[in-house]
């Protein structure tokens, strides 16, 4: 545990967070009225002479689940990191919670950081720590003066939260299967209980059995905890299954968004191939039963996670 | 200002109720929570109905305060509730970190692992040396298999880009073991013997053996992240898939290429120690740098250079050895490639110093001296 740089580093940074904390946490900018927490206008991002977006724009409403697709790339995973502030984009403007983010530089504070969680592909926990360790990592970070009994708790109920067994806790992240890392890095981006959530490619991977379980999963804590969640994917069983509204990227733009019904409505051509190829069409066929099932089991339950 | 959650106590009738205001939340219970845990007395309601807003951890700490004190929860929101529920079915009493033994227990197991470790470290590095010779021999016997490109581009590495350390590095030797052994042999008037001293040592000794530190800095570590790398990428595992062999392809050019350049680079440093070494007996000594290099000539016997250029290729095999060695051990995280690389650095140089100390002796005895 000493030989974390992250928990070592963690006082320094506090101070300065607890700044930005209490600018951010209840006084919202001007303007601002909480319905899209993320908003791009005008995004252009490049690798050199390679153009990966190109005046991209994309509201992400309050509460939903959006899905977003593209081929390989397109810049799914761009995006997402240019939201985040880990890709410093070439031109156009980003809000998160009406917080300007490309104005600032990667590592500054911006006081939105302890408002979203970030699942990153490979989880990308840390190795030298254990499951319920890592969870308390940015929980140290954020609120040094938390107790360290409270931080064990935090760090076990929200371990079982995101359907790992207890004793996983105490594992380390090696002595963990693919699946299970996916669920401990959705239980440190969930540690601080954020309002956004950043899902890139949760279900790649995993077998149908565990992935199906995992958007299960993100459905539910979704709805639990009102999350907004951006959910970058290949999986088609994912969008048919828990996305509220799908966002197309290609040729450089977010060519389309909304329900998937809707979607099949435009006639752009990869939409087309995309949602009416045989891998769609199965997934359509195999989701609309399973909806129904879901619904009926839904009714008496509702309000309930 | 940041707002913290607060509780106050009302006394009613003989019930008493808990009332808890303010953001019930990560960033606001920083305070409730030590004082909840320190709470005396028994509450029968906990009203969180001030609460502003809710989440998970906030809802974990009145559920646990609900109950330690057996006390009802009400006043709560329908998103509280929500939360509350999904707490309470999340509840667990799981180790946060894997059991530790007692001390003595644990000095005991880590002694014994150490040990035996070390047993089975012999045993592979022997081993490893083995499946290298079977290696070379193969591709002796079939020599198309070699691959040449590889053992250049490793040459390259080890021995022509550490020329500039090397030389620098070396050239400072010289300088420094001149001026201190002429400050001595001063005291007996015999400065003229610095030549013998810079000479004789640098190319007995210190050339090949500074060489060899060196090269396992540079290039021994070098080996072990690159192959230990390679071994967490599966790019070994798929290379023996392909049919392609990894100590044919990795290890043995490596192996060569340090065996090779040891000689030559621990040469040129000798020569660049006496030039080191001719400098400053011409500033402080008065004798001319031409001078000084005929006299090394004529001081320095034949077979100290040969001494040098025995041990050279042994020194470069221990150390590609252990640093392919370490880096074909490399299995599970990131972690390991930086261990494997520190071990490979620290095996090398401790071999070589103890290799040294043989030959010392051994080249005494057989009249090299």
């Amino acid at each position: 545990m000493s030989d974390d740089p992250m928990q070592e580093a963690a006082p320094d940074n506090a101070a300065l967070d607890e700044a930005a904390l209490n600018d951010s946490a209840l006084e919202l900018p001007e303007g601002y009225d909480n319905k899209f927490p993320i908003r791009i206008r005008g995004l252009t991002n490049a690798f050199g002479d390679y153009v990966v977006h190109d005046a991209l724009d994309l509201d992400v409403r309050q509460g939903e689940i959006l899905g977003v697709v593209g081929g390989s790339g397109t810049g799914k995973s761009v995006l997402m990191r240019s939201i985040i502030g880990l890709q410093f984009p070439r031109e156009g403007d980003i809000e998160v919670f009406g917080q300007n983010i490309t104005d600032a530089e990667p590592d500054e504070v911006i006081g939105v950081r302890n408002r979203w969680g970030v699942l990153f592909q490979g989880g990308a926990l840390f190795s030298t720590l254990t499951v319920a360790e890592n969870v308390q990592v940015p929980l140290k970070q954020f609120y040094p003066e938390l107790d360290q009994t409270l931080l064990d708790e935090i760090a076990r109920y929200k371990t079982v939260l995101t359907g790992l067994p207890a004793e996983a806790a105490s594992k380390f992240p090696s002595e963990l299967s693919g699946g299970m890392k996916k669920r401990a890095g959705l239980a440190r981006a969930l540690s601080l209980d954020p309002e956004l959530l950043f899902l890139d490619e949760p279900t790649a991977g995993l077998d149908p059995i565990g992935a199906a379980k995992f958007d299960e999963l993100t459905r539910e804590l979704t709805d639990t905890l009102g999350l907004t969640v951006f959910l970058i994917t290949h999986d088609l069983d994912t969008l048919y299954a828990i996305c509220d509204r799908v966002a197309v990227l290609a040729d450089k733009k977010v060519i389309a968004v909304g329900t998937i019904p809707e979607l099949l409505e435009t006639d752009h051509p990869w939409i087309q191939e995309y949602f009416n190829g045989p891998r769609s069409r199965a997934a359509a066929k195999s989701h609309e039963g399973a909806d129904d099932r879901r619904k009926a089991l839904d009714k008496p339950q509702a309000g309930r996670a | 200002m940041r707002e913290w959650a607060e509780y106050s106590v009302d006394e009613r009738g003989g019930r008493v109720t808990v009332s808890i205001t303010g953001p019930l939340v990560v960033s606001g219970i920083g305070k409730l929570d030590p004082e909840l845990r320190g709470f005396s007395g028994s509450a029968q309601f906990i009203d969180i109905s001030g609460a502003s807003r809710v989440d998970t951890v906030g809802a974990w700490i009145v559920h646990r305060f609900a109950e330690e004190q057996g006390a009802e929860i009400i006043g709560a929101s329908e998103a509280a509730e929500v939360l509350l529920e999904a707490v309470e079915e999340c509840s667990s009493d799981a180790d946060i970190t894997p059991p530790r033994p007692y001390v003595l227990g644990r000095v005991a197991e880590e002694l014994g692992k150490k040990v035996v470790d070390f047993g089975y470290g012999m045993r592979r590095n022997v081993g490893f040396l083995g499946a290298i010779l079977i290696a070379f021999l193969t591709v002796i016997r079939h020599p198309s298999r070699f691959r040449v490109k590889a053992l250049v581009r490793q040459m390259e590495l080890v021995g022509v880009s550490s020329l500039p350390i090397i030389g620098l590095m070396s050239f400072l030797i010289g300088i420094v073991i001149a001026q201190q052994g002429a400050v001595q042999l001063q005291q007996f008037g015999a400065e003229t013997l610095t030549v013998n001293l810079v000479g004789r040592i640098t190319l007995r000794e210190l050339g090949v053996l500074m060489t060899a530190i060196m090269v396992a800095g540079r290039s021994g570590s070098a080996f072990a992240a690159q192959i230990g790398t390679m071994q967490l990428t599966e790019e070994i595992d798929a290379m023996r898939t392909i049919g392609v062999s990894p100590m044919e392809a990795l290890v043995l050019p490596r192996i060569l290429a340090a065996i090779l350049m040891m000689p030559l680079l621990g040469f040129y440093a000798s020569v660049v120690a006496i030039v080191g070494g001719a400098v400053i007996g011409d500033v402080m000594l008065g004798i001319p740098f031409w001078t000084f290099l005929a006299r090394v000539q004529e001081v320095v016997p034949t077979y100290d250079f040969y001494v040098g250029m025995v041990k050279a290729p042994v020194f470069g095999l221990i150390i590609a050895l252990s640093g392919c060695y370490q880096g074909m051990q490399v299995k599970g995280n990131a972690e390991e490639v930086g261990l494997r690389t520190t071990m490979a650095v620290v095996q090398a140089i401790f071999m070589v110093i103890v290799l040294d100390a043989f030959f010392a002796v051994f080249f005494t005895e057989v009249g090299w001296a």
